[in-house]
């Protein structure tokens, strides 16, 4: 799981957003420990690309969508937003950034504002950075809430008078509203019931294409993060375990992990019957002490002495497909 | 087919009947009135089985539980018909009563492991409680049975773990204590109330495997409440489908994911991502959301979502009647497959949201 290495990386002026060796570790107390949150990890995002991070709590997803817009500043590498540099912007440059880079949370409900007007909300973005005249912001806040499904009529309400799903969808006009380049969605469907999730989830596609949205979507449900995908990162303890289109990934994991957190999905078939033969056992290792070599090597069925003295490098094993492990499932060891 | 007849039909079988359910109402008293979070719903539930009841948030499907077993405040709980567990009436017994029901009888799984155990309670006195309280059973001889149910639900060093605190434990490992203190004494039912739910998807896995196994090994039934269509599909042997405080459907597995018949558990169904599915594919989503619960609508309360409705469907309250296959119950008018739904079939076809 080393996810060192920077072989899936497109050229440098194709891709919108370019991290590489991102991390970020935070103290613990006054220890002298810290939690490995992301440990060096790289990948960029095409123009008009969804690339879904996916991966069980504690492996650095949320951190990393976070780390993109400076939230906090990661502890090392580089984040590349259209040839700036973010890691080196101070003040007021990080500021303006973010009218670029927008981003949804997980729970629509706590994320608004309980004391406002759904309309005052959606207004702020413009409000701050003072664009237009009332008149035209009060017209460019009913268009977006518009598009996003909700009836602008509704727009003096306050968020509890809107239902989970109505909230996030009042998120995603506030996050649209400055008309960002990039979405990072952390979350977005994971508080949401699943008819209400569906809901999302074409409207977030239905954007995409709209807007010309580039988006990262984070989520730990790998069947919502193949919807919506293009590409998908695993990620595992703070590493990249594999990268690959969505469909090529589903198809040919070729990490163990992958391969084992696809079979642990519980499938709304019948007829599939679970195998409790094919699990991941054990328990997550401490991020604060992670595991020399391949961090999944304490919990891999095939792991070998070589996994715990050298961290696997990512590599492509064909068709854009690339995987950090020294005896992944397809194609050869390294 | 009327109640009367699903009754007749439900009770053919009483020998092997551990719980019947006939009629049960919970209402709530709020100050914005009366929330009828359960309203009217039957089924029966065979010694050794196991039915998973999946439903949105707000369909009734954890106050069903509660209900079922007597965990709701009393003030301001309205509660109303019949709960028969093992032919004894329980549905008007008082928490005095009911304590020899809990943990010997039935016992609950709660979602969150993280606040349904004391935090300041050694694991090992929390599971060995009931054990001491229920069964009279000398300390130390439950502290033994307590280290042997802790390598039941597979917790490494158990011994040890009984002397730890729940914070000192993982979220999956916590929630393997919550089900080694809900199977101390033995219960002939459990309930697991969304039991993997704060769970990540490869702990969700191993602990649905426990929970299969264990019930296995002790014959036990089970009630599994999820909103997951994936969770109960491999492991329940019914599954009933709640909406709106209603009970909706009830089939074997098979047959509810094969012959389903009621509009919104197709509409649920469909609504899922699936892995087998290519990236982007166009989801179908039912529109609109649930009704409150405070006023819900007249007729079937899915009505104003359902695609097929017709006008019947807003004023008359369909009944649960029994399909073609015996133990397949629905509400519906116009259901799955019926001559009228396969006119607004085509209707709708190619307006899908």
């Amino acid at each position: 799981m080393a996810g060192t290495g920077t072989a899936h990386l497109h050229g440098e002026s194709e891709a919108l957003l370019r991290v590489e060796n991102l991390t970020v570790e935070f103290p613990v107390g006054r220890t002298g420990l810290k939690v490995h949150a992301v440990s060096g990890i790289s990948f960029d995002v095409l123009p008009g690309e969804t690339l879904g991070l996916v991966g069980e709590s504690g492996c650095g997803k949320s951190t990393t969508g976070k780390a993109v817009i400076q939230l906090p500043p990661p502890t090392g590498g580089s984040i590349v937003f259209q040839g700036q540099d973010l890691t080196q912007l101070r003040g007021e440059k990080v500021r303006q950034l973010r009218t670029n880079v927008q981003m949804i949370f997980q729970d629509p409900i706590s994320s608004l504002n309980p004391r406002r007007r759904v309309r005052d909300i959606v207004a702020e973005p413009l409000h701050v950075w003072g664009i237009g005249t009332k008149e035209e912001r009060a017209r460019k806040v009913e268009e977006v809430l518009e598009t996003v499904g909700i009836d602008p009529s509704t727009a003096d309400r306050r968020p509890h008078q809107f239902s989970g799903g109505q909230c996030q969808r009042i998120s995603i006009a506030r996050a649209l509203v400055l008309e960002p380049k990039m979405l990072i969605c952390d979350e977005p469907v994971s508080a949401l019931d699943v008819s209400v999730q569906a809901q999302v989830l074409n409207l977030l596609e239905d954007l995409k294409a709209k807007y010309g949205l580039t988006m990262v979507f984070i989520a730990h449900d790998l069947a919502v993060v193949k919807n919506v995908s293009d590409r998908v990162c695993v990620m595992y303890l703070g590493k990249v375990c594999e990268v690959a289109p969505s469909d090529d990934l589903y198809a040919r994991p070729a990490h163990p992990y992958t391969s084992r957190l696809l079979d642990s999905i519980p499938v709304p078939d019948p007829e599939v019957k679970p195998d409790p033969t094919n699990r991941i056992q054990g328990e997550l290792p401490s991020p604060m002490a992670p595991p020399s070599g391949c961090r999944f090597r304490t919990r891999c069925p095939i792991a070998q002495e070589r996994c715990a003295s050298e961290e696997p490098q990512l590599r492509n094993i064909g068709q854009s497909h690339y995987v950090a492990c020294h005896f992944p499932l397809v194609g050869a060891p390294a | 087919m009327s109640r009367n007849a699903l009754d007749t039909a439900q009770r053919r079988a009483t020998t092997s009947t551990l719980l019947e359910v006939r009629d049960l109402r919970t209402h709530f008293r709020t100050p914005r009135g009366i929330v009828r979070a359960v309203d009217g719903v039957s089924f029966t539930l065979e010694r050794g089985k196991s039915l998973g009841v999946v439903g949105e948030s707000g369909s009734g499907k954890t106050v069903l539980s509660r209900s079922i077993m007597g965990l709701l405040p009393r003030r301001t709980t309205l509660r109303s018909g019949t709960v028969l567990f093992e032919g004894n009436d329980i549905s008007s017994a008082d928490p005095k009563l009911m304590r020899q029901f809990w943990g010997t009888e039935m016992s609950m799984i709660f979602q969150d492991p993280m606040t349904s155990l004391n935090p300041v309670v050694r694991v090992g006195r929390q599971i060995t409680e009931s054990l001491t309280k229920r069964l009279d059973m000398p300390k130390d001889q439950a502290l033994a049975t307590a280290e042997k149910l802790l390598a039941d639900v597979r917790i490494p060093e158990p011994q040890r773990r009984l002397r730890e605190f729940p914070y000192q434990l993982s979220g999956g490992m916590r929630q393997r204590v919550s089900i080694a203190i809900a199977l101390a004494c033995g219960p002939t039912l459990l309930f697991a109330d969304e039991p993997t739910t704060a769970l990540d998807v490869t702990v969700q896995a191993q602990i649905l495997d426990l929970l299969d196994e264990q019930r296995r090994d002790r014959n036990m039934s089970m009630i599994l409440v999820t909103h997951d269509l994936g969770v109960v599909a491999g492991r329940t042997d019914e599954i009933a489908v709640m909406y709106a405080g209603k009970l909706v459907e009830k089939a074997p597995t098979k047959v509810l994911f094969s012959k389903m018949k009621m509009p919104y558990t197709e509409a649920l169904l469909r609504s899922i991502p699936r892995i087998e599915d290519h990236s982007h594919t166009r989801l179908q989503v039912i529109a609109g959301r649930p009704p409150a619960l405070i006023d819900p609508p007249p007729g079937c309360r899915f009505a104003p979502r359902c695609p097929y409705a017709q006008e019947r469907c807003t004023v008359e309250e369909p009944p649960l009647v029994e399909a073609d296959t015996p133990g397949h119950f629905y509400a519906c008018w116009y259901p799955v497959g019926s001559a009228e739904w396969q006119a607004r079939q085509g209707a709708t076809a190619g307006t899908g949201a």
